[in-house]
């Protein structure tokens, strides 16, 4: 499986590795097991699948925040090997936001943009942009502790906008809030990440979610990517049996999965709407 | 190359830089002014000149020392007096915790401080409040006390007990209640939930601090010296004994070693009962988890009413005591003649400087100190804080860890008398450090380190490492995340930091005496002088003395615990 042709634009991943608890003398256990992907310019793709699939830390590996065993990392044709986190230029979501708690909003939004040295004038026009963009305008100088769950999500997802990043990776960014406030949440990042053309990684281990925010959806189980392609086409035409079952379209023969994702309503019979938690 | 990669390099080699001098500092700062001359006192024991110049290996130090029945009898005094000091301050220090950090009540913020004045008084002081409360005509002075087994242990209890309090009510403060609550549910007792679900859990916490006030209890020095009396001592004040009185180092050096090995067991004891602390239990971060105080409920008076006795009777009738006592004259009479006595350098010339003098000198090196300390001990934390990924450089940190953490557990007094035998030619090089004023203030920061990393490694081990990755990808190079994160982070407990460095410096008493030259005393030393010499108007002195000092070193606690503010962390 030598080099495929590597697009000039955009994110190309190529049989990727990441190895947990290896050392000298262990191997450690894989959690990305020769993935490659391809994620164009202006591009939302999902990866999608069930907690401990190795879906996250492909993204940390993406990211530059786990070392990769083996494979590469390129962005618009540039190897990025030992290029460090900071320098990569792209933004991370986290699950839980990981907001400083030592700064208001704005300053919360502002702080890539200070790493970058933006003078302080633009910088405060491009916050009270994002904060609008996220529906939060007028929030600048709240404390972080006094917001709700969605509202700081919103205010991350600011953050990691403002500095325009060539690639947003969003890290399951919805799964810690309640139902009704994730299928909200996931059209406005949709609209957001239009709005602003922004290239992005979308992990979620939840199906609606994805189909609701990407362009094309990339199906992972045990470390390997199973299937990449647009809603529809995995809709239509799953290329196997166990991706049928990821998207709900297939009975399980049971549910001895264990997986729980934090979410004891575990629906016996999976439908497309529901949320499914494997 | 492109140029992301060249700057990587540039990165990735002022990284290492950066940490290794991070390493180095306190590296070369303990290996100089700790191991080496802890080490060399050890060697002082094994060793005996030959009279040829050279040195030979002769353990007849060894055997003279353990075959004197009184060596025996100091090391059963020792133990004792640790093993009965740490049992009584873990058994009142348990209901203190639960009162003071798991139920609310108006002036619980005035309690805990209250609680930890005691901690940080000058061992001298609290020897002299003591001596006061249990001296025929003293408050207590009818119990016939004085100079006994039970006094000290008192006494140690005095210090120790917020050592338990705050670790384990630190603990404790954030433990989530729904554990407890369960096994209420399924039908325990309130006492079989605390005994089967809540004091399990607070185990690890138990111990560790038990390792920490068994060390203090072994090793406290001021407090055996100012209330034993003659025919009482332990390992450390016989060290001090055989230094000064008889000059006999052979006997002091081999006591030293002897002292070593319980420290370090100790230690051994506490380090493996943080590491399974630090095994995440079931904490809420958020503070829902205390309950306003029931008196109503068995489960809360109890435990209140113990807190209230101790914390009158333990800690304020002492502290009281000493205050009015220092208010009568030579002739008993009321009035300010002790404190205007402070002036003069006492009766019949006990001092080469006047008490103010020695108040200014305690002030300077305490300042002196304290800035090493922070320094050298900020860097340790921030080293010691890293969860590097390669499992190689992850056991470096654990040794580095422990290794920092010996300070506290060796005695003042091995650290004093180290110094006095290694630093005259430190390092081969022709300056007497012993003459320069500058040793006392190193040796009071070698005792204080390891209380700044322990105030400021719970703040920088707590931050999610994820933050850092946050701040990370949004451009932040590592010096950035460094400053923004850990550092906005840590600056409040360094506040409470700089205030424990200060206020143990100012009280420290084992190093200081001996190292300080009479004409440079610090405040303990000009105390414990006062103390021991005869007369009415030089104890009244050291009395009206030990006041201005506990009052300074506990203004010095509370503007640093204001500083800090609500910020989490913080045991001892």
């Amino acid at each position: 499986m030598e080099h495929v042709e590597i697009p000039r634009a955009g994110l190309a991943v190529r049989d990727a590795v990441v190895r947990y608890g290896a050392s000298r003398r262990r191997q450690g256990a894989v959690a990305v097991d020769r993935v490659s992907l391809d994620v164009t310019a202006g591009e939302i793709v999902a990866l999608l699948g069930p907690s401990g699939c190795g879906k996250s830390s492909l993204l940390r590996a993406v990211a530059g925040l786990e070392p990769l065993a083996g494979g590469s990392v390129a962005f618009d044709g540039e190897d990025l090997a030992g290029v460090p986190v900071h320098r990569r230029g792209f933004g991370l979501l986290f699950q839980d936001g990981q907001l400083f708690p030592h700064r208001d909003v704005g300053r919360n939004v502002a702080y890539g943009l200070e790493a970058q040295g933006v003078p302080r004038a633009e910088r405060a026009e491009r916050v009270a942009e994002l904060l609008d963009a996220v529906g939060l305008a007028g929030y600048a100088q709240r404390s972080v502790a006094t917001l709700s769950g969605g509202q700081k999500q919103r205010v991350a997802l600011a953050r990691s906008l403002a500095p325009r990043p060539r690639l947003l990776l969003l890290d399951e960014p919805l799964s810690a809030l309640d139902r009704r406030l994730r299928e909200r949440l996931a059209v406005d990042v949709r609209e957001t990440l239009r709005a602003t053309g922004t290239t992005a990684v979308f992990v979620t281990h939840d199906h609606d979610e994805a189909f609701t925010v990407a362009d094309r959806v990339a199906v992972m189980d045990a470390g390997r990517l199973l299937q990449v392609d647009a809603p529809d086409v995995l809709l239509r035409s799953p290329a196997s049996e166990r991706v049928a079952e990821f998207l709900g379209l297939a009975p399980r023969p049971g549910e001895g999965d264990g997986e729980g994702a934090g979410d004891a309503r575990k629906p016996a019979v999976t439908t497309s709407t529901g949320y499914d938690g494997t | 190359m492109s140029a992301r990669v060249a700057g990587a390099r540039l990165d990735l080699w002022r990284g290492r830089l950066g940490w290794g001098v991070a390493v180095a500092v306190p590296l070369a700062f303990l290996g100089i002014f700790f191991a080496w001359p802890v080490v060399a006192l050890v060697v002082q024991g094994f060793f005996a000149d030959d009279g040829a110049g050279g040195r030979v290996l002769d353990l007849s130090g060894f055997a003279e020392v353990l075959s004197r029945p009184r060596t025996w009898r100091l090391v059963g005094q020792t133990l004792a007096q640790a093993t009965v000091g740490t049992a009584l301050s873990v058994l009142l220090g348990l209901p203190g915790a639960y009162v003071l950090y798991r139920c609310r009540f108006p002036g619980r913020t005035l309690v805990r401080g209250l609680v930890t004045v005691p901690f940080v008084l000058p061992t001298v002081v609290v020897g002299v409040a003591f001596r006061a409360l249990f001296a025929p005509g003293g408050l207590l002075g009818w119990m016939g006390l004085e100079e006994s087994f039970a006094a000290i242990v008192v006494a140690l209890v005095f210090f120790n007990y917020a050592v338990v309090v705050r670790t384990v009510g630190g603990l404790w403060e954030r433990l989530d209640p729904r554990a407890e609550q369960a096994a209420r549910a399924l039908g325990a007792t309130p006492w079989r939930a605390f005994r089967t679900v809540t004091l399990p859990a607070l185990g690890p916490a138990i111990a560790s601090s038990a390792a920490v006030v068994f060390l203090f209890c072994a090793t406290a020095f001021g407090v055996v010296l100012v209330l034993g009396g003659v025919g009482y001592g332990t390992i450390e004040t016989e060290i001090w004994v055989r230094t000064t009185q008889f000059l006999d180092l052979r006997s002091a050096a081999v006591l030293s070693v002897l002292q070593l090995v319980v420290v370090g067991a100790a230690l051994a004891v506490g380090a493996r009962a943080r590491t399974r602390r630090e095994r995440a239990l079931h904490l809420t971060s958020d503070r829902t988890a205390s309950h306003p105080l029931r008196l109503r409920a068995a489960a809360d008076l109890l435990p209140a009413a113990a807190t209230a006795v101790v914390v009158l009777g333990l800690l304020v009738l002492p502290m009281a005591g000493l205050v009015a006592r220092s208010f009568r004259g030579p002739d008993g009479a009321w009035g300010l003649d002790n404190y205007v006595a402070l002036g003069t350098t006492g009766g019949r010339n006990t001092l080469s400087v006047t008490v103010w003098e020695a108040l200014g000198n305690s002030l300077r090196t305490a300042a002196l100190a304290a800035t090493v300390a922070v320094v050298v001990g900020g860097l340790v934390a921030l080293v010691v804080s890293r969860r590097p990924r390669s499992p190689g450089a992850r056991r470096a940190v654990g040794v580095l860890d422990a290794a920092f953490m010996l300070p506290l557990g060796v005695s003042a007094v091995t650290v004093g008398f180290g110094f006095l035998i290694t630093l005259d030619r430190p390092l081969g090089f022709d300056v007497d450090l012993r003459t320069s004023g500058l040793l006392v203030p190193i040796a009071q920061a070698v005792v204080a380190i390891p209380l700044v990393v322990r105030t400021l490694l719970p703040v920088l081990r707590a931050i999610d490492p994820r933050l850092r990755e946050a701040a990370a990808v949004l451009g932040a190079a590592p010096g950035r995340v460094l400053r923004d994160v850990d550092g906005s982070m840590a600056t409040r407990s360094l506040g409470l930091a700089i205030g424990f460095a200060f206020a143990v410096s100012l009280g420290e008493f084992g190093a200081t005496s001996f190292l300080a030259r009479p004409d440079a005393a610090t405040l303990p030393v000009v105390i414990y002088r006062l103390i021991g010499r005869p007369g009415a108007e030089n104890y009244g002195m050291a009395l009206a003395a030990s006041v201005v000092l506990a009052v300074l070193t506990a203004t010095v606690m509370m503007l640093a615990e204001r500083l800090r503010g609500d910020a989490a962390g913080g045991e001892i």
